[in-house]
């Protein structure tokens, strides 16, 4: 798995770093049982502060992503929040590929369809992009 | 959330004459955490470490280090062998080699980590055969950082250790203190003028201007904090950025406006539609404009 951080770009870096855990297993690059490099080694290979790197995967572990183990580190769950995800990830794939294939063909450029996607999210989503929102809707998904 | 204090620093006063260093200064370093100390030259940042050092008396105040006082002498005493220091100057007797220096320096720490520096002179490939004279400002620092590390330190005090500094060294030495503080869990209180630096291995933030801290929060909280709201109006906005104006610094530009606003953005997100604008986006804001808001907003 190779990560790539940015702290200067203002996200949370726990943030940043959940989310290309999320995708390493959404894409298959981690699969179930997979080991999640230790604490330590991930801050230090990455050069981040290993409380960053506690939160995340304290925060992965609470949406069911992944399970810590004491004292042996950290495994992607055999029946991860990713399974679902992955599914819902191809279907949406491809409806988003449709889409943005329409508006290309309609004459939008690259830049007005980014512009468009994001202001949508921004209103669906209040611009909300707390953890405490994607944790509850995490919740929703595995519960239901 | 917050446990223990490693540093905790509570009206602190200093004045040198006519000039006032620190003015009330309060802040304080959870143990364990890495915390960025920023502020402009003269804000009182290198004041600031030599009171918790013991090297100067404030005039009025609380300075603790782990619960110790550092107005009091034995106590003071106790901070400086639990405690390691990097200077601005760096200076170290210009008539040893590296070897002296470190044979000069393990007798004052009982718990000087042998190991540690072997590991550390190799990592950082320091010669010890040279003499410090020879030593480039790269390997002046990491040396200090050895000699800071070695004694195994539960604070680390660092008044911008980075400074002048090639991109390959800073990376290394970033490297040691996140290693330092994984490993060991040492406190890690820093200075410097990089915030990119600050942002990359801080978890935590504290601002000071004119001696007094302006701001003081984790890195997480603040990023989530903070946003710069675009927006663009079918008018010109003039009555709108009258309204918008108290939520934050603003920019007008013919009918686009951009808003860095700080926790309640979505309420001025929700007032600007209000208004009759569309919001483009918002963006994440970076720790250069929260230091740089800061200091205009005080």
């Amino acid at each position: 798995m190779i990560l790539s951080l940015n702290p200067n770009s203002g996200v949370p870096v726990y943030l940043q770093l959940m989310e290309q855990i999320k995708h390493a297993i959404g894409t298959g690059i981690l699969r179930p049982g997979d080991q999640l490099p230790g604490l330590r080694k991930l801050a230090e290979s990455l050069v981040i502060n290993p409380n960053t790197v506690a939160r995340a995967y304290r925060e992965l572990e609470h949406e069911g992503v992944i399970e810590l183990r004491q004292g042996s580190g950290a495994f992607v769950r055999q029946r991860a929040a990713g399974s679902t995800t992955t599914q819902l990830m191809k279907k949406g794939e491809r409806m988003v590929k449709d889409l943005v294939r329409t508006l290309l063909e309609a004459g939008l450029s690259e830049e007005e369809i980014r512009r468009l996607v994001e202001a949508t999210l921004l209103e669906l989503c209040g611009a909300s992009k707390s953890g405490e929102r994607r944790r509850q809707t995490h919740a929703g998904r595995t519960g239901g | 959330m917050q446990g223990e204090l490693a540093v905790e620093i509570r009206g602190l006063r200093k004045s040198f004459g006519q000039y006032h260093a620190l003015c009330g200064l309060d802040l304080s370093v959870p143990k364990g955490s890495i915390c960025g100390f920023l502020g402009r030259n003269g804000a009182g940042k290198t004041t600031t470490f030599k009171v918790l050092l013991g090297a100067i008396r404030a005039d009025a105040g609380q300075a603790r280090v782990f619960g110790l006082s550092c107005s009091e002498r034995w106590e003071s005493l106790e901070i400086r062998r639990r405690t390691g220091f990097v200077s601005e100057q760096k200076c170290l007797y210009p008539y040893m080699t590296v070897e002296e220096v470190l044979r000069f320096t393990r007798p004052f720490f009982p718990h000087w980590d042998l190991e540690l520096e072997k590991s550390y002179l190799e990592r950082f490939e320091i010669d010890s055969k040279l003499k410090i004279p020879k030593l480039s400002k790269g390997y002046l620092t990491k040396l200090n950082l050895v000699l800071a590390l070695c004694r195994r330190a539960d604070l680390l005090l660092l008044d911008e250790p980075t400074e002048g500094l090639d991109p390959a060294v800073v990376e290394d030495v970033l490297q040691a203190l996140v290693n330092v503080n994984a490993e060991f869990g040492t406190t890690i209180f820093f200075s410097s003028h990089q915030l990119h630096e600050i942002e990359q291995i801080a978890d935590r933030v504290v601002i000071i201007d004119g001696g007094r801290t302006l701001l003081e929060d984790s890195l997480d909280d603040l990023r989530a904090a903070y946003r710069r709201l675009n927006f663009v109006f079918d008018e010109n906005p003039r009555q709108a950025e009258s309204r918008l104006r108290c939520y934050g610094p603003l920019l007008c530009e013919g009918r686009s406006v951009s808003l860095l606003v700080k926790a309640d953005w979505e309420a001025a997100a929700a007032e600007a539609r209000a208004l009759g604008a569309r919001l483009l986006d918002a963006q994440p804001v970076s720790l250069k404009e929260i230091f740089l808001r800061s200091l205009k907003g005080k």
